[in-house]
């Protein structure tokens, strides 16, 4: 199974106009590694989820997400913007953005990591140490060393 | 306190995920147990039958319909959007525990819509898991408790105590009456026509409820066996427990049959087998042996002994006939409530009517009085104390107060086949009192069934009723004393949350 995340899904400063922006810079990291076999198909099938209910959660997050044809792989690219994007969280813009692509007919297996993601995501160490990485290959080890599908 | 929750959300892969999460932190930092199941797209993780059963609330944190919501129907609910868990679990948990407590403690029910299902505890201890398979077969034996003694109860209402030799054959006030239901279930001699035109209604609702009572003992020992083994117990167990009633063996051989029955399944389920005898294994071969197996303990190991201890029992009690009344009705007493139904029981009850037989009228009544304590004593203790009870046994307390009054001593049957060691001497202890008060007040009674139904035919009444109280009290004091003692032990349900089951 290919890893979660690679340093080329991590965006250290995403420099943003609204979420939609973010979501798409997101999104092209993906499919430029062939992650996503259609950028705006899969775009459209975030924006769609996103229509039903606004991904920005308590603690400056936003996760973005869909099931989509357009995904291969369970994938995950991420963004930390200084100045927050609105996900539309009650408690203020995201600061840290988790683009979630899972595959529509996935396996088990492939959803349980994108499961135990979800999980870590709740977890103030897991965020707390994402704020404060430096490099992109220090995002990828803490995704790679905290999130073990179990 | 101990908490379900189901949680799911439109996508399945994340909102579902750290809403579980959120709640296991909330509920622990809140020093309260939690299993949530994640209804998302990694599979489903049902909870535990047995988890679900003891559970005090639960929590939907749900997006989408809750699947399967019916397996939480005996729990008050908590529902809210899958983000509120998210943003506040502390809130939800805070409100479930408020709602545990506002409901009346059902601790440790079984489901009230029951779905076949078992699922003991993998790593539960020794003594919770063997009571986690009897409580299994006795929730699975009250419904028919409950149907099969109020059944019986509502013969005698109508049909009077006569209803039984109009039923079963004899002679009552100068007319003689055949057999018209003795063989059943397995058939009607002469028909129905005839069991109705000599029976009437009320015999048929007699007559039913009988059969109902014919397959306490198979569901008992069918269900323990499938707590057991799963679906391979059920064959052995089922078959063992008719074979328990065969041998006359009562509910305790039951106990036997079930246990017996589901580890014969659970080896041979087990066994390692060429590949080519896999596909016969659980259609022929587990059935065909397990049952052999069965037959074998049933008849041989327990029947055989059961026999010669009955004919030795009656020899000894025929020998205390003219001893000291009030010790013969102590011994009676402790024999009627032993095993309800059981050998002994029987013993005892014979022994009662052949009395009646010749002319003695005191010890029937102590053998009935002692034979109607237990269920009304269980019934008492559930009142006076519900949360040593489970729901279900709630239920069959309720059922339990007319199959007392109708000396259908089977009511007690649920509660001494979950927890014999605690009930079965609480009930002989009562009885015990109830069987010596009778002798000693000289109450007398000249039929030889009918609870209350029958009051005009026995003698001293008030002192026979008094007789009754004083042992119901007695039974409800030792249970609520025994059962309280338990639970000052610490319980063994681990705190560890699922993991998905799917590979």
């Amino acid at each position: 199974m290919t890893d979660l995340i690679t340093t080329d899904f991590v965006v250290l400063d995403l420099q943003a106009d609204d979420k939609d922006d973010a979501t798409r810079q997101l999104v092209q990291r993906l499919a430029a590694a062939g992650r996503a076999t259609d950028a705006d198909g899969f775009l459209a099938d975030v924006r769609k989820r996103e229509e039903q209910m606004s991904t920005g959660l308590p603690g400056g997050i936003g996760i973005p997400h869909a099931r989509s044809t357009y995904i291969t792989e369970p994938s995950l690219a991420f963004g930390r913007s200084t100045a927050g994007v609105d996900y539309g969280a009650e408690d203020g813009p995201a600061t840290l953005i988790f683009l979630i692509a899972a595959p529509e007919g996935g396996g088990d297996e492939h959803l349980k990591i994108l499961a135990a993601l979800a999980r870590k995501l709740m977890r103030s160490e897991f965020t707390d140490s994402l704020r404060s990485a430096d490099t992109e290959q220090d995002i990828v080890e803490i995704v790679n060393r905290e999130v073990v599908a179990s | 306190m101990k908490l379900v929750a189901v949680t799911s959300c439109p996508t399945g892969i994340a909102h579902t995920y750290m809403a579980a999460e959120a709640l296991e932190i909330a509920a622990r930092d809140a020093g309260h147990e939690i299993h949530v199941e994640t209804q998302g797209a990694a599979g489903s993780n049902p909870i535990d039958p047995e988890v679900l059963a003891n559970a005090d609330a639960a929590i939907f944190a749900a997006d989408v319909e809750v699947r399967d919501r019916g397996r939480f129907a005996h729990l008050p609910t908590v529902t809210a959007k899958v983000k509120s868990a998210i943003s506040d679990a502390p809130a939800l948990i805070t409100a479930a525990v408020e709602k545990a407590k506002a409901t009346p403690a059902g601790a440790a029910a079984v489901p009230a819509a029951a779905r076949l299902a078992t699922k003991v505890e993998s790593d539960a201890s020794v003594a919770t898991r063997i009571r986690q398979w009897l409580m299994t077969g006795v929730s699975y034996m009250i419904p028919f408790v409950a149907a099969g003694g109020i059944l019986i109860a509502l013969g005698f209402m109508f049909g009077g105590d006569e209803v039984v030799t109009k039923l079963y054959g004899g002679t009552y006030h100068g007319v003689t009456y055949q057999d018209v239901a003795g063989s059943l279930p397995s058939g009607i001699n002469g028909g129905v026509d005839k069991l109705i035109a000599q029976a009437g209604y009320a015999g048929l609702l007699f007559a039913v409820g009988k059969v109902a009572f014919f397959m306490l003992v198979p569901i008992l020992a069918g269900f323990i066996a499938f707590a057991i083994a799963d679906r391979p117990g059920l064959v052995p167990g089922i078959v063992g427990g008719l074979l328990a009633g065969a041998t006359g063996a009562g509910f305790l051989g039951g106990l036997v049959a079930g246990g017996a029955a589901g580890a014969i399944a659970y080896y041979l389920a087990r066994l390692r087998v060429p590949k080519g005898m896999r596909g016969i294994m659980p259609v022929v071969v587990i059935p065909l042996v397990s049952t052999i197996l069965i037959g074998f303990v049933m008849l041989i190991v327990v029947g055989k002994p059961i026999a010669a201890g009955e004919t030795h029992m009656t020899n000894w009690l025929n020998g205390l006939s003219g001893s000291n009344a009030i010790l013969l009705g102590v011994i009676l007493g402790l024999m009627m409530a032993f095993d309800m139904g059981g050998p002994v029981n029987k013993v005892a009850y014979t022994f009662g009517v052949a009395a009646l037989a010749s002319g003695d009228t005191k010890i029937m009544a102590a053998v009935m009085a002692a034979g109607m304590t237990p269920p009304l004593g269980l019934a008492l203790a559930t009142v006076v104390r519900r949360n040593l009870f489970t729901e279900a046994e709630h239920e069959n307390g309720r059922a339990a107060w007319l199959l007392g009054a109708s000396f259908i001593t089977e009511g007690a049957i649920p509660f001494a086949a979950g927890d014999p060691l605690r009930v079965i001497p609480s009930l002989m202890a009562g009885s015990a009192v109830t069987g010596a008060l009778s002798m000693a007040f000289g109450a007398s009674l000249r039929a030889p069934h009918g609870g209350i139904w029958v009051i005009a035919l026995i003698g001293r009444p008030v002192f026979f009723v008094l007789s009754i109280v004083v042992g119901t009290v007695v039974t409800t004091a030792c249970v609520v004393a025994l059962k309280s003692l338990r639970r000052t032990v610490p319980s063994k349900v681990p705190a560890h949350t699922q993991q998905p089951v799917a590979a």
